[in-house]
């Protein structure tokens, strides 16, 4: 069934180790997510392998987040505020570049809209990346149970952060992986379950 | 043996650097901060080259300096080039201040008056000191144009160059093209201290003694140079205009009319091998230019794309009007080998080009931008955004130390402009931070976006005070930033700024 939903031509575009076993990016697919951070880890596959980006609506984007993620800025095209024709800008995009990803204006897009956009996805082989809702995408991504490192009252600086990424399709329960995003050396990687982790400190103690 | 005039702008880097100064003013270029020329006003007060920049003010605090721009000189010596090519063909430029060309004598009716109808010709370009030398050869001709006086020709007769070298000092073999300032020094210690002495000694002596460079400014003291003047060819005239008649004023009519005018500039380049990667387009109406823009190409301009700078110049200008004169200026031509793929391909996909090209055809061309990394402080100073196909400005280095600069992970979203704020302690009264850089209280809740809603603070750092550019009163900042994340996990990095708090980016 999933198979006829992504279209015959479905094929996997590369996807953030970071993400593997959790959700494979496909031509064709649309992927919703609420956090920038999530967009630039999803941007980051594609980009790292080769594809030109492109990113409409937002300017709010931190440059060097996408950079220090693996986005390779050199390879991307930024149209900060295509003003009403945004819908338009982003379906020329989809027709040249691999990966687009696109801000909807704040009164959201309409179902016939993004319908006749996935059609043309489809058909030109490319993903598109959401930032904010989108209907009836592959997959929405959002980010639960943050926890940063490195910051007390008064002391220290922001250094590392543990998230979970909770991936939900259709109706179907969430999957989730613990991440270290990123961690102390600035790498995006899994970490280990919370329970593990507490146990091995317990052990560590003891 | 075709006769040889040099025609001698003095202190050319002082005429090519002095714009915007009053006329008259001691003006100074300096290199490598020292005096490299200077003008007779400073020269009068006692400024002389060579001389370190402390020095020169001191004689003449009034000076104005100027750094030496090669460049520029050589730029602004190209419009005399092209002006002196008006009156006859075939210069050969020497240096910047310096060019040499075969007397065109005939045609004016001699020598003089052809140096005559040369100076009046560069006076009305506003060069008002340039002196000629007739001889020859090339460095008697130089030497000639050194002695005459401002706007006047030295015209040394045909046979007449031993003569005239003969009284000259040796210290003129010391500057210029081939000039040898220990030849010189050492000539001076042997006792011979004219051209003539120098000249005097045997041909196959000054060979055994000095090698064969000094053999060569042997024959040049004797008036015996050889040196041929390698004329430059005349630049082909590549500018592209079309005349409207009628006048047109809508935009596809324009852009209709010019397709022919772009495909034959194009096509006139491809014949000579060459690509135009900068164009300036000038547009008129009413006789006078109303629009003008450079346009730069990430690879090269095709027909179909100077059409499109043409409509987006024209979309984007106010244009009373009806437009009567399109003119298409070719700035940087580039021979199309550098250009060509490579065997891999290579460059920007061309697909990928074409589909940004329609995207820009669409919101217009300063909408679609490529963005870097750059130097700076904070989220939004380190950003660097250029429109697509123009040429990155100079960017702040980024691997240089940015004392002050927040450590990463970089924030994922960096407004562009700062949200206003609040900060309260656990009394609720708003927190600030002192003149000495001590946070009033510690903060207990905070609002990070005006439409967000109270949050208490988890935990937080700060202030992380900085005094940026406290040397300029325009850009001057004096702020403090913070780190402050609240109960459910969103981390944000905010500033205060005059007592009050703003966000400038969030770690979502």
């Amino acid at each position: 069934m999933r198979q006829l939903e992504g279209g015959p031509g479905a094929r996997p575009v590369a996807t953030h180790p970071a993400l593997s076993g959790l959700l494979q990016l496909q031509t064709g697919g649309t992927y919703a997510t609420d956090a920038a951070s999530l967009l630039g880890l999803l941007l980051a596959g594609p980009s790292a392998g080769g594809a030109w980006c492109g990113v409409v609506g937002t300017a709010r984007l931190g440059l060097e987040a996408l950079a220090s993620a693996g986005v390779r800025l050199d390879r991307c095209v930024l149209v900060p505020d295509p003003k009403e024709s945004w819908l338009e800008v982003t379906a020329a995009l989809t027709d040249v570049l691999g990966v687009v990803a696109v801000a909807p204006p704040a009164n959201g897009v309409g179902e016939r809209d993004a319908s006749r956009l996935a059609a043309r996805l489809r058909d030109r082989g490319a993903v598109l990346l959401t930032l904010g809702a989108w209907p009836r995408a592959e997959a929405r991504l959002r980010l639960a149970e943050t926890e940063w490192i490195g910051l007390g009252r008064g002391h220290g600086h922001l250094q590392a952060r543990r998230v979970t990424v909770q991936v939900h399709r259709g109706t179907a329960p969430a999957r989730s992986r613990r991440l270290w995003f990123p961690d102390l050396d600035q790498q995006i990687r899994p970490a280990a379950e919370r329970r593990a982790e507490v146990s091995r400190h317990l052990r560590s103690v003891g | 043996m075709p006769r040889i005039l040099v025609l001698w702008a003095p202190d050319w880097p002082i005429v090519a650097g002095s714009e915007g100064v009053r006329a008259g003013a001691p003006v100074a270029v300096l290199a490598g901060g020292q005096v490299l020329a200077c003008s007779q006003a400073a020269r009068v007060e006692g400024v002389r080259r060579g001389m370190r920049r402390r020095d020169a003010q001191s004689r003449c605090p009034e000076l104005v300096l100027r750094e030496h721009r090669p460049d520029a000189d050589a730029r602004a010596f190209e419009e005399v080039l092209v002006a002196i090519e008006q009156v006859a063909p075939g210069v050969a430029p020497l240096r910047p201040g310096l060019c040499a060309l075969h007397v065109p004598s005939r045609f004016y009716g001699g020598e003089v008056e052809a140096g005559a109808v040369l100076a009046e010709h560069l006076v009305r370009l506003g060069v008002w000191d340039v002196r000629l030398g007739v001889a020859d050869d090339l460095f008697t001709a130089q030497q000639a144009a050194r002695q005459a006086s401002a706007q006047d020709s030295l015209v040394v007769p045909p046979g007449g160059s031993p003569a005239f070298l003969r009284e000259l000092p040796v210290d003129v073999l010391d500057t210029g093209q081939g000039g040898d300032p220990e030849l010189v020094s050492l000539l001076r210690r042997m006792g011979l201290r004219t051209l003539g002495a120098f000249a005097a000694l045997s041909a196959a002596d000054v060979h055994t003694r000095f090698g064969t460079h000094g053999a060569l400014l042997h024959r040049l003291a004797g008036g015996a140079g050889t040196q041929p003047v390698s004329r430059r060819r005349v630049p082909p005239e590549l500018t592209a205009a079309l005349a409207l008649e009628p006048p047109l004023d809508r935009v596809d009519q324009i852009a209709f009319s010019l397709r022919t005018t772009a495909e034959r500039l194009v096509a006139d380049l491809a014949v000579r091998g060459a690509v135009c990667t900068t164009v300036r387009i000038e547009i008129d109406a009413d006789g006078q230019t109303v629009a003008l823009r450079r346009w730069m190409h990430p690879r090269w301009f095709a027909a179909p794309d100077l059409l499109d700078r043409v409509r987006w110049q024209l979309q984007a200008a106010v244009i009373g009007a009806p437009v009567d004169a399109v003119r298409f200026v070719p700035e940087v031509i580039e021979p199309v080998g550098d250009h060509a793929e490579d065997l891999w391909g290579g460059g920007i996909d061309e697909r990928v080009e074409r589909g940004i090209a329609r995207v820009q055809g669409i919101v217009g061309h300063e909408a679609v931008v490529q963005a870097r990394v750059q130097g700076g402080r904070s989220g939004r100073d380190r950003h660097l955004l250029v429109p697509w196909g123009d040429q990155p400005v100079a960017a702040r280095a980024a691997e240089q130390p940015w004392p002050g600069v927040i450590p990463p992970p970089a924030p994922a979203t960096v407004f562009e402009q700062p949200q206003e704020a609040w900060v309260v302690g656990a009394e609720g009264l708003p927190v600030g931070v002192t003149g000495r850089g001590l946070v009033t209280g510690e903060p207990s809740r905070f609002r990070p976006v005006p439409d967000a809603g109270w949050l208490p603070v988890a935990s937080w750092a700060g202030p992380w005070p900085v005094d940026e550019r406290w040397w300029d009163v325009a850009s001057a900042r004096r702020i403090a930033r913070f780190q402050v994340v609240g109960v459910d996990g969103s981390a944000w990095l905010m500033i205060v700024e005059d007592g009050r708090w703003h966000t400038e980016a969030r770690y979502d």
